[in-house]
């Protein structure tokens, strides 16, 4: 789960990483008082889940009241790489003497924590690490053992940092990895780290990407899910307990299991259709699970067609049968269906589907016989 | 022989009480496993269907002498349930639950590490079944006979998928091999690959990759180097978008890195032929070892 920059600065703010203060807002009004109340100038930020904010003009530095209601009118709802503006942060502007860059990001192939630190901050940062590596410095922590004091030193000394500063950006990257592990994040990334002129160490800004695992322990965080971020579908599904994925296609597909349902849509492409998303309905897909399924897909207004390909093992086929005629009984589709069955008590789920004789329904005995025929049909062919 | 599990096992499982726990671990029994025991602090001293119930896995392996443990208790308790295990000196875990948070799984899998005897698998996997000896987690064993094939897989209904075309094939396994769907697994390909290299019964391994890190691209290095076996691949999550996470946490694509255009290239750059779908892959598994 991504959080916004002022969430990230609220719980670097928890761990006594230094941040510039500042007040969030959602109207223009709310904006103008923060501004009063942060004072002259104030930097007025857009908050939202994507970087080169500043460079499509949502990051603006107000000298008075004038201009922070003429940026926070400007700001709001602005489109950013297809992210809207609902929230800014409004924050005491900074005097900045130099930029650096500091992260910790989960690295599941070295399975274990990346801590980074470079004096090349504030621009872009994949940009230095693909023609000049050797300007950030990185550290593997052992979980057991925890970040250490020398490790701190020695990515400070190996980063360059000047003498005066390699204890304070030693307490930084502690205070960073303290952070990470407390809150469960997978990422966190401060880009960039500002030193001021009376030699300060601050974060000037946050990224920050939690471990929805980890939300049950971490009741404060897991309030800061934004729901209006999603897209409609991914929402209702993750209100039914699915997981979905909203692609481009007009083809439905719902499975169970992830890796089948990935296969699924290869399978289905290469088939020449395209799918309209990835549904996996879990292991034991029950009734109620399917009925949910059929109408977060189907609420897809693009969708011609669907596909179903269950292979039962939790999940048994004659539960997904039945929960395929309730489905039809309250969400009455109006596209047509294939539906692949096999696994546990395939033979009954067969049998039933076959007895209910639904509407547009079709069956396929294989994978790629189903696929052939979900194009076919989302083509408006007949079979 | 198998890998990992057979008629060597000796079960315990954490979570035996459970409804899920219960019934995967009876099934299991009815399969042919030898269930020896089951661990739910608290309910020590009575039994499921016959199987004696125990309050630490200290106490399960030594009245009952297991070696293996399945892991089925709820996320939040599953990773103090397997050190638990490896506490109490049962050499294979096998973690069936899924959602435990990342940082437990780091921990764990580093403790873990620390005692070459000691190997977890999983966690959020289907467990191990060796066809005809013992089922091991929750693949149904109904569709797998025993045979010269070694399957391994991060994703458990794409396992069956691809087991049921090689057994319409005409092809049984040795085992079958869940590896799990998360970013930290215990076992990882190269260790499977290395047990299947080594095990007389199979003559062929089926790996079954996804998108996301690089476990497929380290194998075929590793496959490269060390298997003189053939090897057939296959990679889920083609048309996958960047950036986006399919349900399985481990699943994510960040820019070309772990796309499965990525992982196909690295396999087959090291001489191992990937089957585009489950059905190609039985087709390659034939013409490799005959019909």
């Amino acid at each position: 789960m991504d959080l916004l920059e002022y969430q990230g600065k609220q719980l670097f703010a928890r761990h006594e990483i230094p941040v510039p203060s500042g007040i969030p807002a959602r109207t223009v009004e709310e904006a103008l008082a923060a501004a009063e109340k942060i004072g002259y100038p104030c930097v007025v930020k857009a908050q939202v889940k994507i970087g080169g904010r500043g460079k499509a003009g949502g990051v603006k530095v107000a000298a008075d009241a004038t201009e922070a209601r003429e940026y926070a009118e400007a700001i709001l709802g602005m489109d950013i790489k297809g992210f809207t503006v609902h929230e800014l942060w409004i924050e005491e502007a900074s005097e900045i003497e130099a930029e650096y860059y500091a992260a910790i990001v989960f690295d599941r192939s070295a399975r274990a924590a990346l801590v980074m630190l470079s004096t090349q901050g504030g621009m872009d940062i994949e940009q230095v690490s693909a023609e000049t590596p050797e300007a950030i410095a990185t550290l593997h922590v052992d979980p057991l053992l925890g970040f250490q004091p020398f490790e701190a030193r020695r990515l400070a000394f190996e980063a360059g940092i000047d003498a005066d500063l390699i204890r304070p950006i030693g307490d930084f990257l502690t205070r960073l990895y303290e952070t990470f592990v407390a809150e469960e994040a997978l990422l966190v990334e401060v880009n960039p780290v500002i030193i001021t002129p009376e030699r300060k160490v601050r974060a000037l800004d946050s990224k920050v990407t939690l471990d929805p695992n980890s939300l049950y322990r971490h009741e404060e965080n897991a309030k800061l899910r934004d729901p209006s971020d999603e897209d409609p579908q991914e929402q209702m599904a993750r209100d039914r307990g699915l997981t979905y994925v909203k692609l481009d296609g007009d083809i439905g597909v719902l499975g169970n299991g992830a890796g089948l349902v990935m296969s699924t849509l290869d399978v289905v492409a290469q088939y020449g259709g395209e799918p309209a998303n990835f549904l996996d309905a879990g292991g034991g897909s029950k009734a109620d699970a399917i009925t949910s399924a059929v109408e977060v897909i189907c609420s897809n207004e693009k969708v011609k067609a669907v596909l179903f390909n269950i292979f039962g093992g939790i999940t048994r086929c004659d539960e997904v049968a039945n929960g395929l005629i309730e489905a039809f009984a309250t969400a009455k589709p109006t596209v047509p269906f294939v539906v692949r069955l096999d696994g546990t008590n395939d033979v009954e789920g067969r049998k039933i589907l076959a007895d209910a004789n639904l509407p547009g329904v079709h069956t396929a005995a294989t994978m790629n016989e189903a696929a052939e025929k979900v194009v076919a049909l989302a083509k408006g062919e007949s079979l | 022989m198998s890998v990992l599990v057979g008629t060597d096992t000796r079960l315990c499982v954490a979570g035996i009480t459970g409804s899920e726990g219960r019934f995967h671990t009876l099934n299991n029994r009815d399969y042919g496993t030898n269930v020896v025991s089951g661990v739910t602090p608290g309910k020590g001293g009575q039994d499921v269907e016959g199987i004696p119930v125990f309050n630490t896995f200290h106490a399960a392996a030594e009245e009952s002498g297991a070696n293996t443990a399945m892991i089925f208790v709820p996320p939040p308790f599953a990773a103090d349930s397997i050190l638990e295990a490896a506490d109490a000196g049962i050499e294979t875990i096998i973690a069936i639950t899924e959602g435990i948070p990342a940082h437990d799984e780091l921990r764990v899998y580093t403790q873990i590490k620390r005692n070459p005897s000691l190997r977890l698998i999983g966690p959020n996997c289907p467990g191990v079944l060796s066809p005809g000896k013992a089922n091991v987690g929750i693949i149904p064993a109904s569709f797998f006979k025993e045979g010269n094939i070694g399957v391994m897989s991060r994703s458990g209904t794409l396992t069956y998928q691809i087991g049921n075309e090689l057994a319409q094939k005409g092809f049984g396994n040795s085992s079958i091999v869940g590896l799990g769907g998360d970013p930290i697994p215990g076992t990882s390909f190269i260790d499977v690959l290395e047990l299947f290299e080594n095990d007389d019964q199979t003559e062929l391994i089926v790996m079954s990759g996804e998108i996301g890190g690089d476990a497929e691209e380290l194998a075929a290095e590793y496959i490269a180097e060390n298997v003189t076996k053939p090897v057939v691949g296959y990679i889920a999550g083609f048309t996958a978008p960047p950036g986006k996470t399919m349900g399985h946490a481990g699943a994510i694509v960040s820019g070309s890195k772990g796309t499965a255009a990525a992982k196909a290239e690295a396999l087959e750059a090291k001489g191992v032929r990937v089957g585009r779908t489950p059905t190609q892959v039985a087709e390659i598994a034939v013409e490799i070892l005959g019909g």
